[in-house]
């Protein structure tokens, strides 16, 4: 499939995610702004809503179906389909062919919908073969490792050496940075104590760096070691490494305030 | 053993709240990840063998029935007795049965998940048989009237100064003025008290980490010894391994070896391997003169040719709860059962039913660590999505969980619907805000902001935005 | 119906096999006659010069004490010579194993040999494995009229002696060897691979020495055995 669509300037269809949707807009506008500086056509079909997981996680296989078929449909017609977040990605990639077990037609579709799904550091280094980006960022920054991208997806190296390639950019590993930061969709409304307790490790790890910025690839992970970085009074600031890649951090980071 | 699974969300607030646990889960974290990399870095050949172990546990499943009846048919051979039990009640009772004939009052244990699972000590005890526990984590949880917390490391949440003050408090004959301050005292008065009782013993019970078709042997994998004195001294040896446990030959033994003690606690190998095959041979000057395996069903043959079918490749290493940070943060107890961690979120369910032990298949973040880790290659979260899959079709989840979920369903399958819902709830949340970058409470979001804030959303959405840039676009064109 | 048909029947049943399927039969018995190798670890795999020095790396790495002697008539004197460094009394037990039986132990006049199997009292006990494996630093010794299992686990320390010609790069080597001596599908009462000297890691996971099995092992390997 790879080798057929490559071409220099791919059609891509970004997938933005309910998240990003709703809460951090500024993680899409930066997601469009490496995709086209890497050459491609983005475009951002309407009918997209969400990859399906609440319901996929939590035993709801009819409803994940429909979701599914949705955005199949939605997504095909695509050279790719990039989402700033392993772990819709990981749903579109990994677990949508696995729905359709039984009926041929959907897991043909599914399949060759899969295969065209990215996420978005990865795919730019991966597949688009971007080696730096020409943004400058001053100050230390800490990575975490979102777990459906690392272990779904294989992402680890390629963020970090897209963030090596800023100029001023220090990078501080924090102990521990591919453990699980407690969110688990659902989970940690589900179980908010342990959720809590696995949350309050991350944040530990994180302050120990003594980094300024924390920076992972999935917004869920985010905003749940911002809001508890942030009710741990502790001054770091977090964002989706989509924003500092692209350099676009004039903006609050997450959770805080507007000046 | 009372199960107190379906009490999981009280169970892990007491662990949370529990300091001593919180420390001694400290060791959990500190102790196995690193040695298993460790072991696994200096092992090319590593998922090479995971593969292997793999296709190996795959093809004797297939087989089972046909495996059991050649290893059956070995152990006979050798002049060793099976006795097959469907439920824990029918093990139990061929337990004591096989006891009382040899007359035994005290019987010595090795090791055995199967047996907690079965609930034997309880029932011996009830019928007048005390087990002594021989494993030094097996035997001060004995003296605390408790079960283990995880599987290869029974004892795990407790802390030295706790196992000072067990061993005072029952090894009471002992001078009170003795030193136990270092764990090196401790584990030698565990040493010295439990040599005896090896000698005392009339009946030794061990568990088996394989049975084996090609020979009719159990083998144990054991790094104290205790397991080897449990079966070698007493007059008679007892296995019970549950059906999943054999293998072919002995050359699947080495590979699945292989796998085991790097996963579990980062060695190449354990200390001992003992393959036993049948009684102590004529002319031999040591060993049992009866030997008897006890083959435990007890739910095994339901999960086979289910979606649950590649949990009954584990091999109880601990790997997957080793690596998993809801177990970090609450430990073994408070899954409520015999099996924690991530392989007690799969197996529990289908030895108890999920009707109790639903909890325990929800309680995971699906970070895929154990799967990662799992030398058997077992898709751990997917089988606990397959748990929650049957809850929610079976409606054993909350209402408010289930309305809820339905009630988003509804929206997020129609895309007008969901930009239209969207466009509007956003913004107003957004509005509610001001300037402020994230709430403190949040009505309908307490299981978040009980524990932190929740950062608002930015202004209008993304595809607000998006739509709007479009018109300009098109607006510039004209 | 007994447990063993009802077991039986609900693993065929959920297999979806029937008792009589000749085909999976045919699978198993075959498999069971030839067993496949598997993935054998490059490791172990070395001329006999470095294999024996692998041996002794990865043994001495999990805490055993390893030293090379080069005759079989060395031993005793070994013997005698660890149970001085270690301030142990001059008592040793051991089975009447032909190859041990064959060494000089009463030339060492103050050394007491017990014959049998061990009792709690003994402090040493000595051992000849039938094998070594490379690629673990383990032993591997069984049982027999000669071989009490209880010498292994019942002293403090334990004193192993392997021929360097009987280590195996693996432990299939060492299997195929058994089923040579035994016969295919035949085994001994009880064969012990031992892999270091006894350890527990029970209490707060702190790895400690000498748990119910020796305290120490000893490992003597013959060059010239």
């Amino acid at each position: 499939m790879q080798e057929d669509v490559k071409k220099k300037n791919p059609r891509v269809g970004l997938f933005v995610t309910c998240l990003v949707d709703l809460f951090r807009p500024t993680v899409g506008f930066a997601s469009v702004k490496l995709l086209e500086d890497a050459g491609c056509e983005v475009e951002v079909p309407m009918a997209q809503t969400c990859c399906g997981q609440p319901a996929y996680n939590s035993g709801d296989r009819s409803d994940t179906i429909e979701i599914a078929k949705n955005t199949i449909e939605t997504f095909e017609g695509y050279d790719y389909v990039v989402a700033p977040s392993g772990s819709c990605a990981g749903m579109l990639k990994k677990h949508y062919p696995g729905l359709f077990k039984g009926d041929a037609h959907w897991e043909a579709r599914a399949a060759a919908f899969s295969a065209r799904v990215h996420e978005l550091v990865s795919f730019l280094v991966d597949v688009m073969g971007v080696k730096d980006v020409a943004v400058a960022h001053a100050g230390s920054v800490t990575y975490h490792d979102s777990c459906s991208g690392l272990r779904e997806l294989g992402i680890r190296e390629q963020p970090r050496r897209l963030l090596s390639s800023i100029a001023g950019l220090k990078l501080q590993e924090m102990r521990d940075a591919d453990t699980c930061c407690g969110f688990g969709g659902t989970f940690c409304v589900k179980y908010p104590d342990i959720s809590n307790r696995i949350v309050e490790e991350k944040t530990a790890n994180i302050r120990a760096t003594g980094a300024e910025t924390l920076l992972a690839g999935d917004l869920g992970c985010l905003m749940n070691m911002a809001g508890k970085l942030q009710r741990q009074g502790a001054d770091v600031k977090v964002r989706h490494v989509a924003e500092v890649l692209a350099g676009m951090v004039d903006g609050p980071a997450i959770g805080k305030d507007k000046r | 053993m009372q199960i107190t699974s379906p009490a999981f969300k009280e169970n892990s607030r007491q662990a949370l709240s529990d300091a001593q646990l919180q420390k001694a889960l400290g060791n959990v974290r500190s102790g196995f990840i690193d040695k298993r990399q460790n072991s696994i870095d200096a092992l090319p050949e590593f998922d090479a063998l995971r593969d292997s172990a793999r296709a190996i546990k795959d093809h004797t499943l297939a087989h089972l029935d046909l495996y059991l009846e050649s290893y059956e048919e070995k152990v006979k051979k050798a002049g060793g007795y099976v006795h097959w039990a469907e439920t824990a009640a029918d093990a139990r009772n061929i337990i004591l049965e096989i006891c009382r004939s040899a007359g035994a009052r005290t019987v010595t244990k090795g090791k055995s998940m199967i047996t907690e699972e079965i609930g034997l000590n309880e029932f011996l005890e009830k019928e007048g048989v005390r087990p002594v526990e021989t494993d030094l984590g097996e035997y001060i949880i004995q003296l605390r009237g408790e079960h283990p917390s995880h599987i290869i490391a029974p004892a795990v949440h407790l802390t030295q100064e706790q196992v000072e003050a067990d061993f005072r408090r029952v090894h009471d004959h002992l001078p009170v003025a003795r030193d136990l301050s270092e764990p090196e005292s401790l584990l030698a008065e565990a040493r010295r008290v439990l040599r005896y009782r090896y000698f005392q013993a009339d009946v030794g019970i061990t568990g088996a980490n394989f049975l084996v078709a090609e020979t009719g042997s159990s083998i144990i994998v054991t790094n104290e010894g205790n397991g080897d004195l449990t079966q070698i001294l007493p007059r008679v040896h007892v296995v019970v391994a549950s059906i999943e446990k054999i293998l072919p030959t002995l050359e699947d033994v080495g590979q699945i070896l292989r796998v085991l003690a790097r996963s579990a606690t980062g060695q190449d190998m354990s200390v001992y391997t003992t393959v036993s095959t049948g009684p102590r041979r004529p002319g031999d000057p040591d060993g049992p003169e009866e030997y008897h395996v006890v083959l435990v069903d007890n739910g095994r043959s339901s999960m086979l040719g289910t979606e649950f079918q590649d949990m009954l490749r584990c091999i109880r290493c601990g790997a997957c709860m080793n690596h998993c940070p809801v177990y970090h943060a609450v430990g073994g107890h408070a899954y409520g059962w015999v099996y924690p961690g991530p392989m007690g979120a799969v197996l529990t369910p289908s030895l108890v039913g999920v009707e109790k032990a639903g909890h325990l298949p929800n309680a995971s973040t699906f970070c895929g660590r154990c799967e990662s880790v799992c030398p058997m290659r077992i898709p751990l979260p997917k089988m606990m999505r397959h748990w929650r899959e049957r809850e929610f079709s079976r409606g054993l989840n909350p209402a408010t969980q289930r309305y809820g979920l339905r009630a988003w369903a509804m929206v997020a399958k129609r895309p007008k619907l969901y930009r239209f819902a969207t466009s509007i709830g956003i913004p107003l949340l957004s509005f509610f805000k001001g300037r402020k970058g994230s709430f403190h409470y949040l009505p309908l979001a307490g299981g978040w902001t009980r524990h932190r804030e929740l950062p608002a959303p930015e202004g209008r959405t993304f595809m607000q935005q998006w739509r709007d840039r479009d018109v300009r676009k098109q607006e510039a064109v004209a | 119906m007994s447990g063993r048909e009802a077991i039986l029947n609900k693993v065929r049943a959920a297999i979806g096999a029937s008792p009589d399927d000749t085909a999976r039969a045919r699978i198993v018995k075959k498999r069971l006659a030839k067993p496949p190798l598997g993935v054998i670890p490059a490791r172990g795999q070395l001329p006999e010069k470095d294999r024996i020095a692998l041996f002794c790396q990865m043994a001495a790495k999990v805490s055993a004490s390893v030293e090379r002697v080069k005759k079989p008539g060395d031993v005793p004197k070994a013997v005698a010579a660890y149970l001085r460094s270690r301030n142990l009394p001059a008592s040793v037990r051991m089975g009447v194993d032909e190859r041990l039986e064959a060494m000089s132990w009463k030339s060492l006049k103050s050394l007491e040999v017990k014959h049998g199997p061990a009792d709690a009292d003994d402090e040493v006990g000595v051992s000849h494995a039938v094998a070594g494996v490379a690629e673990t630093g383990t032993v591997v010794l069984h049982s027999g009229a000669a071989n009490p299992t209880t010498v292994n686990f019942l002293p403090e320390h334990h004193i192993v002696v392997v021929d360097a010609k009987d280590i195996a790069g693996d432990l299939e080597t060492a299997f195929a060897g058994i089923r040579q001596t035994f016969g295919k599908g035949m085994m001994p009462r009880t064969v012990n691979l031992v892999t270091g000297p006894s350890r527990s890691g029970d209490i707060q996971q702190k790895l400690l020495l000498g748990a119910h099995g020796p305290r120490a092992l000893h490992l003597i390997v013959v060059d010239g055995g």
